[in-house]
């Protein structure tokens, strides 16, 4: 051994992150994590909503610094990393939402980075081209290289993604939620590309809260929670239910509803609902306390199918009655008055008003039984009444006059739920109930979900979160392709099973 | 060839096309060169300000103070150059023109790439201000004498020749002005990394900041290039009219964009071409040179003006929401 400075990491690794912690005023995101990846190595990051991976990127992409602690590149402290830099440094990351330019070519969305970099004033088509085709080879894929990226199905957006890392030299790719959108085959389509960036040399870092999927090419693991690294260890030693497990730090499969009162009266019947191009033929009976879930791939209709129960897309053909009653189609104040409430996916563009405050959010849907002679409104009264909603559903804000902008996504859901309880519907739906918050709402939001069942509420839940469905649901409704496939009743299914008939 | 009938372009063309039928059937005299030099004549300052205004909203922004931009330009630089520089050649005098319409877009982008402000808010400030500030401070009274190269450049034609009837026909020589600028703006946008750079902001502004490019930068380019094409607009049109004055131009801007939006160009960004543009444009011009033939009143140019912007639009974007919607 020479007195020569040791390299801190061994010197095949290509990134190490050695102690990085990052605060948010006060808030710690990521916690003293630290691990490394090799070059030809693919690694799984794990962690639910919240965990600090999305931080993590961040830090990898230059985007954000540490607070403490450093990442080394090929073993040498990269001091105030930037987005060019590690760009430089062949990381690229893969955002989940592409990051294309819908509106340019295919061609041109994998050249853009090099051109960029090439330092050049005019365009080359014929270059652009060039570069295109071969790097699309380079994956194995053959994608129309003029088509317009709006035009691709997600899979091809996602392999232009790739494609586009690729286009200049990259030796890490960070995927970030890469199968959310796959179908089984298409994550199949994605792994062997993965063997052969691996072959090249390449690293790969997916990140994620659904890894099973991705296990078999991946050498190691490292799992998040809470901003600190709870497991760590070679792939072979992890599958699907142990990945949950240490990413939630509890066993949340298994844990199936309290079972269905017998004879609970029907609630609510769709006979026959269809829409074209969205989804066809839909028919099932919810009963009075049951949770009923709806589970499908994007695409599958299952959020068309949630907006057409509750008025937002006008159905062409079937009935929908709560009650016994017929709700009249496509008309959501009439579902409204027939006590279906919905929480849409995106809250934050469906559902809140957002720099309004969290009382008058809550109150916003019973002005009409607020409103006295005259239509004046009883503001008091009716702010009384979210107040006390808002109680019984812990929504944890220093002050109900405060914007709804300042809670959490937790607590910014629940707000929505409130404005939904407050007019004591008999039929919730819920789509993605926890998209977006942080694990331990998550299990509120399931705890909630748990108690307005026995107070007798209807409730479906549209969701991709399989340990959600399973944790919450009596039954689960499979849909591909716009039809539903399969009822599958609670408990007598595994969440690898579960993921098999959704993407199958 | 094959025929897109889902581009607007398509739609457009035959719009036009049925147009002239009509007028010709109602007016045997419509089809002549008088005609065509006439709508020619009235696409030359149009054109310009539409070629502009397709580059702000393939950036994704929005201009609607490029009028006032063009007035200011016209008056202030009439009055300048009466002055201090009558002498100045009526390629300088656009020139100039044109530099002094680019410090005006300039204003408006620092405005927007600078501080980050809402284009549109930015733009109707600075319409308003541009406006203001030439009425209060540069002068209210037509300038009906122009300075010798603007009269220079007012008289000079292209081609002219006689009418059947032995009235005289001509052509601008501005429409090569405004070919000029067409071909400037194609290749900057289709063969420039900095075109090609406006296109992505305009798909994706989030995207464009995540693959390193300089958004603001670009964003503020987009508005001194606006701003130089409508300072020479400006000066166009002030000299085809022989008078510099002050009340012209401003209230133009809505049709313009309607011509640029007719042609395909999205609100949204990302999307138009040029050819849609001029086709809007030429469809535009048609309305208003041409309705009187067709026997109807002037005044219902805007009601006419307006139904095409509502269908012309409307029509795309109500497909696009069906196709949304059967994809949800």
């Amino acid at each position: 051994m020479s007195d020569a400075i040791q390299p801190p990491a061994p010197p095949e690794a290509l990134i190490t992150l050695d102690g990085v912690t990052k605060t948010y005023a006060g808030i710690t995101a990521l916690d003293a994590v630290g691990f490394s990846i090799r070059a030809g190595e693919a690694v799984c990051l794990a962690g639910e909503n919240g965990s600090g991976k999305s931080t993590l990127i961040k830090i990898l992409a230059g985007v954000e610094r540490p607070n403490r602690g450093r990442v080394l590149i090929d073993g040498r402290p990269a001091e105030g990393l930037t987005p060019r830099a590690a760009g430089q440094a062949g990381i690229k990351v893969i955002f989940q939402d592409f990051s294309l330019f819908p509106n340019l070519s295919v061609a041109e969305n994998i050249a853009f980075s090099a051109e960029l970099g090439a330092g050049t004033r005019l365009v080359r088509r014929a270059r652009a081209g060039d570069l295109a085709r071969a790097t699309l080879a380079r994956i194995g894929v053959a994608i129309p290289l003029d088509a317009r990226v709006e035009t691709l199905p997600v899979a091809h957006k996602q392999l232009v993604a790739i494609a586009r890392a690729l286009a200049t030299e990259a030796r890490l790719i960070i995927m970030d939620e890469p199968t959310t959108a796959l179908t089984e085959r298409e994550v199949r389509v994605l792994l062997g590309i993965i063997r052969r960036l691996k072959a090249d040399g390449v690293a790969v870092l997916f990140v994620s809260h659904k890894l099973a999927e991705v296990l078999e090419v991946c050498e190691h693991v490292v799992v998040l929670r809470n901003g600190a690294k709870v497991a760590e260890g070679p792939a072979r030693d992890f599958d699907a239910a142990s990945l949950t497990r240490h990413m939630t730090g509890r066993a949340v499969g298994g844990q199936a509803p309290a079972p269905l009162a017998e004879g609970a009266p029907e609630l609510m019947r769709v006979e026959g609902l269809g829409k074209a191009g969205a989804f066809a033929d839909v028919s099932f009976s919810l009963r009075a306390g049951e949770v009923l879930g709806v589970s499908g791939l994007l695409g599958s209709g299952r959020t068309a199918l949630a907006k057409a129960l509750f008025g937002l897309v006008r159905p062409d053909a079937g009935r929908i009655a709560v009650a016994d009653r017929a709700v009249p189609p496509g008309d959501p104040l009439a579902a409204a008055r027939a006590g279906i409430g919905y929480v849409p996916e995106d809250r934050l563009t469906e559902g809140l008003f957002l720099t309004q405050s969290i009382a008058q959010n809550v109150a916003v849907g019973r002005l009409d039984a607020h409103a006295g002679a005259g239509g004046v409104l009883d503001l008091r009264g009716l702010l009384a009444e979210a107040r006390d909603w808002l109680g019984r559903l812990s929504v944890k804000a220093p002050d109900p006059d405060a914007a709804v902008r300042s809670l959490s996504g937790g607590n910014q859901q629940r707000v929505v739920l409130a404005r939904w309880m407050a007019r004591s519907p008999r039929v919730l739906i819920l789509n993605g109930p926890s998209v977006g918050v942080d694990v331990g709402s998550k299990a509120e939001i399931h705890g909630i979900i748990a108690d307005l069942a026995a107070q007798g509420l209807g409730v479906i839940v549209i969701s991709d979160d399989l340990p959600e469905l399973l944790g919450t649901c009596h039954r689960i409704l499979v849909m591909k392709a716009g039809r539903v496939t399969e009822a599958i009743a609670a408990g007598g299914v595994t969440e690898a099973d579960l993921a098999h008939r959704l993407a199958s | 060839m094959t025929i897109d009938w889902t581009r607007n372009e398509t739609l457009v063309a035959l719009v036009i096309l049925a147009f002239g039928a009509l007028a010709a059937l109602s007016d045997p005299g419509f089809l002549s060169i008088a005609t065509l030099t006439d709508l020619l004549r009235g696409g030359i300052v149009l054109g310009i300000f539409a070629t502009g205004v397709l580059v702000v909203l393939i950036s994704g922004g929005i201009d609607v103070s490029f009028t006032a931009v063009a007035a200011f330009t016209m008056y202030a630089t009439a009055m300048v150059l009466n002055a201090v520089a009558p002498w100045m050649p009526w390629w300088a005098a656009l020139m100039l023109g044109a530099a002094l319409g680019a410090a005006l877009g300039a204003i408006n982008g620092v405005l927007i790439a600078g501080l980050g402000l809402p284009t549109l808010i930015v733009t109707l400030g600075t319409l308003s201000v541009f406006r203001g500030f030439m009425l209060t401070f540069v002068g209210q009274r037509q300038i009906t004498t122009l300075p010798p190269g603007m009269r220079e450049f007012g008289r000079m034609m292209l081609v002219r020749g006689e009418n059947p009837d032995g009235s005289i026909w001509s052509l601008h020589a501005g429409i090569l002005v405004t070919a000029g600028v067409i071909a400037l703006t194609w290749f900057i946008l289709h063969r420039t990394l900095l075109g090609r750079q406006v296109f992505a902001i305009g798909g994706s502004e989030e995207s464009a900041r995540r693959i390193g490019i300089p958004v603001r930068r670009v964003q503020f380019l987009v508005y001194v290039y606006v701003g130089a094409l409508a300072g020479l607009a400006g000066m166009i049109h002030a000299s085809m009219a022989r008078v510099a004055n002050p009340f012209d131009l401003v209230g133009l801007e809505l049709s313009v964009i309607a011509a640029v939006v007719l042609g395909g160009a999205r609100l949204a960004g990302g999307y138009g071409t040029l050819t849609g543009t001029v086709l809007g444009v030429a469809l535009i011009v048609l309305v208003r040179n041409s309705l009187i033939v067709l026997g109807i009143p002037s005044t219902w140019q805007s009601v006419a003006i307006g139904l095409l912007i509502l269908i012309g639009t409307g029509l795309p974007a109500w497909q696009a929401r069906r196709a949304a919607r059967r994809a949800a």
